[in-house]
């Protein structure tokens, strides 16, 4: 018989047990009788030999090797019994866990999905990007460096130990099947997908043949793409589909939900056939590189093989590649800020979910403490002290165990809207799912919370003067659980001020943020991206016409006040930062201050409502022919000139890829919140410069274009303009389009969408907290009064006035209230460092944080003690006298 | 002779088995076999025996089969497994060393040396 057969056969084997131990005593007793004693002393006799029944029974027991199952078993019965029997401790107590224990699964649900989850392809540890590197590269404000495509292909050829791929980002028109739309695709080397180890959802990856300049032009379609475009038809293979105004043959579909730095493109075509410019020389360096280690290589050997590789390109093509080298680094989600705002999030929970247990516990020792004469009948009865310890803590388990199954499903419910909640859009959503690793989270965290706050009643369990406790009266074994009381209210109140100070300095620094002033009128402005038909781009002169053409037909619709290109405007991705200097004689490049460059026509101050505050703006006579002109900010022209006029003065910027880099400053504007609301006053680079787009030489003319947008100033509401303009600008050959449109309006809002996501959660924690906080409160000291009614009454029949008996319980609470508030003070000054270092536009840390909060909490905590101090105020005291 | 001495540690495992070892045996006539073997010299407290018996079962060193007794009475019976056999031999033959080693210095004469 094996153990799980006998925990099986437990009743049966109860029984032959009870006949083996009374076939014993007959035996005895018949023996003891035959020998001459009588059969009362026969039975009595043969009883004291054996020993107590119930002990030998007990030992048999344990011998068999199953007793802590049938232990477990019991006390899991018991627990149940005990906790059905308060059917309303039992439900606060499992709704406080339950929600504690709910919030920090979902938050974890989220890092674990963001964070933790490695990349969604197959043996992703393998995986490594490859970045360029170069003493010039401001890697801090530009991020990684990409690779030159023939770099690229250079190393391609020669490595060793990766098997490598390169990816360029790119948009475009297409013109058919359908409307015209912007599509997002990627020119992909053929590798790309067998690096990664993701196989096509149909038909084939790129040939080598088909990855060079004349190469037969072929389309690999998104899944998404070919789901909008082909409704998820075959068919779509070997069809055609014109973009930029080429013809592709459709070879292959994407699985769905293939994602590749945490997008999924529209398109994919093979690099070698675009015949750029950009990609032919080693100067540009666009393509980003990804790469397998070959099996038994290491990173380091990449590593030291890519600057080996680095060094050889340095000496071969001296001219672009020196200085220049490489690095090799493992494949990790790209998450961006998101990383310390989901930890800062799990940490807030964290500690509700503490509040929680020290919720529970206090209730869970009240109840102990009420329950000390059943414990001390236990131990009478023969109970070790482990033996109760482990009950209390069966009991705790249970408890723990329920509130986290509850919270499991609250999180399981929560987790999609929360993520569809999250402000812009969460990185890596798709991979936001309940797996074995939250649920082992969430069990782990419920057990440990059950044991947390299931311990410190557990030890109490009363051991010593057992006696005493048994005879003992309720009213004399108050006093050793008020200190342990104390501790947790203390411990709640301290928690809820971090949360609610935190919450408090969110809120202030929204109002302050919402109050600032962007720097531009963001009412009734739309912007949007424009790409013009791709026939025009080809020849920069038919370009420039059509951007006129664009701005006279906009002008004419009705509702329309005025309109503009610009290439990037405020409060939205995408940047131009450029060095410049107020001197012909430059210091080395990374030394040069780095402002950014706007790209827009005449009307753009208009359009936006920024002050002019000297000179002018660009007009229709800056052109080619005529001096090079920009207009700077208040921001350059605090920073470059000081108190100096800067109108009239120059300024050169290297890299602009003019013929001269010289320009004169006409105008001086208002500083425009590029960063956001809340981004800017920390950001890197402020300071801003305006130029003509008139002035653009041709050999940028069509770059420019390709990412220019539209700002229109409206009469009316920005968003009822949208259609008459598609409409009117859509162009001769009807592959004009407009995508990502916004108002000014929006994008002003959603700069702050991040810290008034925070404020909203903070706020429900704090509340959370609050309420918790107050039930604890409540709870601890309707049971403490309750234990002192004897007390009070005899006060009462002395002649204690209602309101000295109130304000004597009232001291008691006060006492803890104001202990918990010191500390949660100290400790939330150290939150809010946190909180300064995480979040955009953070305002210091201030006593209006506190001033505002620490009132709530109080007076909340105050409310929570009167009610049991009012109801002790209304004893009779005779009857509190007489009872027990 | 009215003087009696507790078992030694783990003599009572030894003293069960080598009862079983007689043939298949129920507890109380184990107990009163212990009993008349030691002749009465060593306690044997049978609050001990029953969970002794148990623990012997549960190692796989006795089998328990319920049988009726001469007098018709159902009974659990104890016999010795063979791994109970083997047991018993190592047990006995270490017990057996043990004692004589102790009677050796024990029967040393004083003083050692003559």
């Amino acid at each position: 018989m094996n153990w799980w057969h006998r925990l099986l056969h437990r009743n049966k084997m109860e029984e032959q047990l009870d006949k083996e131990l009374q076939f014993h005593l007959e035996h005895h007793e018949a023996e003891l009788i035959s020998a001459g004693a009588s059969p009362a002393e026969a039975r009595r006799r043969a009883r004291l030999t054996l020993g107590g029944p119930e002990q030998v029974k007990e030992e048999c027991r344990g011998a068999r090797g199953t007793l802590w199952i049938e232990d477990a078993w019991q006390d899991l019965r018991y627990a149940l019994r005990t906790l059905r029997q308060k059917p309303g401790f039992a439900a606060v107590a499992l709704l406080t866990l339950g929600l504690g224990i709910g919030a920090t699964t979902l938050m974890f649900t989220l890092v674990n999905g963001v964070l933790l989850k490695p990349l969604p392809y197959p043996e992703p540890d393998q995986l490594v990007v490859v970045h360029g590197k170069t003493a010039e590269w401001n890697a801090e404000l530009f991020g990684a460096q990409n690779v030159a495509y023939a770099d690229f292909l250079d190393c391609q050829r020669a490595s060793r130990s990766l098997d490598v791929a390169a990816v360029l980002f790119n948009g475009g028109t297409l013109s058919e099947p359908g409307e015209p739309e912007y599509v997002d695709f990627r020119e992909i080397s053929p590798e790309l997908f067998s690096v990664l180890r993701i196989p096509l959802l149909h038909g084939r990856a790129f040939t080598p043949e088909e990855d060079k300049i004349g190469g037969s032009p072929v389309a690999i379609l998104g899944y998404g793409f070919w789901q909008r475009h082909f409704a998820g038809s075959t068919d779509a293979l070997g069809s055609s589909l014109t973009l930029d105004g080429k013809r592709y043959s459709i070879v292959g579909i994407a699985k769905e939900g293939f994602l590749l730095f945490g997008q999924e493109a529209d398109l994919y075509t093979p690099v070698g056939q675009d015949s750029a410019r950009f990609l032919r020389n080693r100067v540009a360096h666009p393509m980003r590189v990804v790469a397998r280690l070959r099996p038994g290589s290491t990173l380091a050997q990449a590593q030291a093989e890519f600057s080996l590789l680095g060094r050889q390109l340095a000496e071969a093509y001296k001219d672009s590649n020196a200085g220049r080298t490489f690095v090799v680094q493992s494949f990790r989600p790209d998450v961006g800020d998101v990383r310390p705002i989901l930890w800062l999030l799990l940490g807030a929970v964290g500690l509700v979910l503490l509040i929680a247990c020290a919720n529970v516990a206090s209730l869970l020792l009240a109840r102990a403490v009420s329950r000390e004469r059943e414990l001390a009948m236990r131990v009478a009865l023969g109970a070790t002290r482990g033996r109760l310890v482990r009950q209390c803590l069966t009991e705790s388990a249970v408890l723990g165990l329920a509130g986290g199954a509850l919270g499991v499903f609250v999180a399981s419910f929560g987790v999609r809207p929360f993520v569809t909640f999250w402000p812009g859009a969460l990185p890596r959503a798709e991979e936001v799912q309940f797996d074995w690793h939250v649920l082992l989270f969430a069990g782990a965290v419920s057990i440990l919370s059950g044991l947390f706050f299931g311990l410190a009643p557990a030890l109490r369990a009363p051991f010593k003067n057992l006696q005493q406790t048994l005879r003992a009266g309720m009213r004399s074994i108050a006093g050793g659980s008020r200190r342990l009381h104390g501790i947790f209210v203390i411990s709640e109140i301290a928690l809820a001020i971090i949360l609610l100070v935190s919450a408090g300095m969110l809120g202030r620094t929204l109002l302050y943020l919402s109050s600032l002033d962007p720097g531009v009128d963001i009412h009734n402005v739309l912007v949007t991206r424009m790409a013009l038909s791709p026939a025009t781009l080809a020849d920069p002169a038919k370009t420039r016409a059509a951007w006129k053409d664009v701005l006279g037909r906009a002008r004419r619709l009705p509702g329309v006040q005025s309109i503009a290109t610009v290439d990037t405007f405020p409060m939205r991705e995408g940047d131009n930062e450029e060095a410049y200097s107020t001197t012909a004689d430059m210091p080395p490049a990374n030394k040069l201050p780095f402002a950014l460059l706007t790209n827009a026509s005449p009307d753009y101050l208009k359009v936006m409502g920024i002050p002019l505050r000297r000179g002018r703006f660009f007009d229709d006579h800056d052109d080619l022919t005529n001096t090079q002109v920009v207009v700077i900010d208040e921001v350059l022209a605090q920073n470059a000139f000081g108190k100096e006029d800067p109108v009239g003065k120059r300024l050169w910027i290297p890299e602009m890829g003019y013929a001269s880099n010289v320009f004169e400053i006409i105008g001086v504007v208002g500083h425009v919140r590029q960063w956001g609301l809340g981004g800017d006053d920390q950001a890197k680079v402020r300071a801003q410069i305006y130029y003509p787009f008139s002035q653009l030489p041709d050999s940028l003319v069509r770059r420019w274009s390709e990412l220019m947008s539209i700002a229109v100033r409206t009469g009316t509401s920005p968003l009822s303009l949208v259609a008459p303009l598609r409409g009117e600008l859509k162009g001769a050959s009807n592959d004009q389009v407009l995508y990502e449109v916004h108002t000014m309006e929006q994008l002003a809002d959603d700069s702050l969408a991040q810290q008034r996501f925070l404020l909203l959660l903070f706020g429900i924690f704090a509340a959370l907290a609050l309420g918790l906080a107050c039930i604890g409160i409540y709870g601890v000291l309707a049971y403490l009064t309750n234990r002192r009614i004897p007390e009070i009454g005899v006060r009462i029949a002395l002649g204690a006035r209602p309101a000295d008996v109130i304000w004597l319980v009232l001291r008691q609470s006060l006492g803890m209230i104001l202990v918990g508030v010191a500390l949660g003070s100290a400790a939330a000054l150290g939150a809010a460092q946190v909180l300064r270092n995480l979040v955009q536009g953070m305002q210091s840390t201030s006593a209006v944080a506190f001033a505002v909060t620490i009132p709530i909490l109080v007076f909340a905590a105050m409310f929570a003690s009167f009610l049991p101090a009012r109801r002790a105020s209304r004893l009779d005291p005779v009857t509190a006298l007489r009872q027990d | 002779m009215n003087q009696k001495t507790d078992l030694p540690q783990g003599t009572l495992d030894l003293l069960i088995l080598k009862i079983a070892a007689l043939g298949p045996v129920h507890g109380y006539a184990i107990a009163q076999r212990l009993e008349q073997v030691s002749k009465y010299v060593v306690q044997v407290p049978q609050g001990s025996l029953y969970p002794a018996l148990h623990r012997l079962e549960n190692r796989g060193l006795l089998a328990g089969d319920w049988k009726e007794t001469e007098t018709g009475r159902e009974a659990k019976f104890y016999r010795l497994t063979r791994k109970g056999r083997a047991e018993l031999e190592t047990e006995a033959a270490s017990w057996e060393r043990l004692t004589q080693a102790i009677g050796l210095i024990l029967g040393l004469s004083d003083g050692g040396a003559e």
